[in-house]
């Protein structure tokens, strides 16, 4: 359970990362908070040849709300994130979501970006930024793109970032005025990965939902004057279309069991 | 900007403690690792080497990290607290080691360094916190011995005589 040997970079701005990865490519690994990074390299499950470590770079952390954007440096950590005073203001789904990340402990190293690469597809960050439209933005010696959420992550831990490209900001829209949020997640035990976790979000007649752990990754399903009966109806019907399967912690039947019971308790929470 | 080489062994400088420290470390070499074998800080423990357990919690510039999820050269630089610079300098226990010892709440002490390293940070931001919220704060530390209830309540007395410490020096 000791990581294999690899060279080791600290970079202090976006260009010289972005340097080392045009140069390594795919064998480079770029090392942020290193809160799934690390585990990974300790139980052997990758073998970089060079780890780029981003987290000391001044311009990749930090929080800047402008207009209707929140955009966050990629290697801002959770819990900086957390602590950031116009979170309840501007992200109030993050305010919630933000604790179920990890334990205290490493949402202290735990990186936004971090957690949006590893695109895990039980986490909590990939979840929001899929309900919320959010855009990644990445930035390589061939240019910057940026990409929305559901053209980001693909599958489970697969983005499509290239092996070139550093993920450098990660832009949230601010929650519109009127908007009421919530989140759900069922887990065995505070911090543990989601069993599944959901987030909704209504503004005016029209709601959203999200839901991680089901799929392989996080899906979106938005309703209008959903009602009565018609919200059982439209929570069935997304439980079956996301096709979850059995493993070691639940069964796609209880998965689906979870995403009727907590998606009716998220709507209920956003209604008038 | 400097590249390591995976296979040499590079001066590491940090404060443990307070103290000015250095050792080497090839690139690889865990945080956890360079404590216990370089320094012979051997107070931080290792249970699962991948972030699950807690046991090896340490305080890096003042905030509660899993020393095991580290490398040593990235620690260069850093302020780092461990279990070794708890206790008062005559040796007297800290709050939290004496509400430890008077609650019975360890018994085969394997995951205390952890647990006492993450409540120090804890307590110092909620001062004041329930018995819940001290449980939901005690999830990232695995204790296989002692069934939490003891250090749960060696964590709200351990809070309370903080707390009065505080008054008493305002
Ligand atoms: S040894 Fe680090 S968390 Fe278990
Ligand atoms: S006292 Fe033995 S693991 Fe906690």
């Amino acid at each position: 359970m000791k990581p294999p040997r690899f060279d080791y970079v600290r970079v202090e701005s976006i260009e010289q990362a972005v340097e080392l990865l045009a140069q390594h490519g795919d064998e480079a690994r770029v090392i942020a908070g290193g809160q799934s990074l690390m585990p990974m390299l300790n139980m052997r499950l990758v073998r970089p040849q060079v780890l780029i470590d981003i987290a000391k770079a001044a311009e990749l952390s930090g929080i800047k709300a402008n207009g209707k954007v929140v955009s966050i440096a990629a290697a801002t950590t959770q819990n900086a994130l957390l602590r950031w005073q116009g979170l309840r203001a501007h992200l109030p789904l993050l305010a919630q979501a933000l604790p179920h990340i990890g334990h205290f402990q490493t949402r202290n190293r735990g990186t936004v970006g971090g957690s949006l690469c590893h695109a895990d597809p039980s986490s909590e960050l990939p979840l929001c930024l899929a309900l919320l439209e959010g855009v990644v933005e990445l930035r390589s010696r061939r240019g910057t793109r940026r990409l929305a959420a559901r053209d980001f992550q693909v599958g489970v831990l697969t983005t499509a970032k290239q092996a070139d490209e550093l993920a450098t900001r990660i832009h949230f829209p601010k929650a519109p005025e009127d908007a009421v949020f919530a989140f759900k997640e069922f887990h065995r035990r505070h911090g543990d990965f989601a069993v599944v976790a959901l987030a909704a979000m209504r503004c005016e007649n029209t709601v959203r939902l999200a839901v991680g752990g089901v799929g392989d990754r996080p899906e979106v399903r938005s309703w209008d004057g959903l009602q009565g009966s018609a919200i059982d109806d439209a929570l069935n019907e997304f439980a079956w279309q996301l096709g979850g399967s059995d493993d070691i912690h639940a069964t796609a039947r209880y998965r689906r069991e979870q995403v009727r019971h907590l998606g009716r308790l998220a709507i209920a929470e956003t209604a008038p | 900007m400097n590249l390591l080489e995976s296979n040499i062994r590079h001066l590491v400088r940090f404060t443990l403690n307070g103290a000015q420290v250095e050792g080497y470390a090839e690139p690889r070499l865990l945080l956890t690792d360079f404590l216990r074998h370089e320094l012979g800080a051997t107070g931080t423990h290792v249970g699962c080497e991948h972030g699950v357990c807690g046991a090896c919690t340490i305080l890096l510039d003042g905030r509660a990290v899993r020393s095991c999820l580290m490398l040593a050269v990235q620690a260069e630089g850093a302020a780092i607290e461990t279990i070794e610079g708890l206790a008062h300098e005559d040796g007297g226990f800290s709050p939290l080691q004496q509400a430890f010892h008077e609650n019975f709440a360890l018994q085969c002490g394997y995951c205390t360094p952890g647990i006492l390293m993450s409540m120090t940070e804890y307590l110092r931001d909620n001062p004041n916190p329930t018995k819940k919220e001290v449980r939901v704060a005690l999830s990232g530390n695995l204790c296989r011995c002692t069934g939490y209830h003891e250090i749960v309540n060696a964590i709200l007395d351990a809070a309370k005589a903080l707390r009065e410490e505080d008054g008493a020096s305002s």
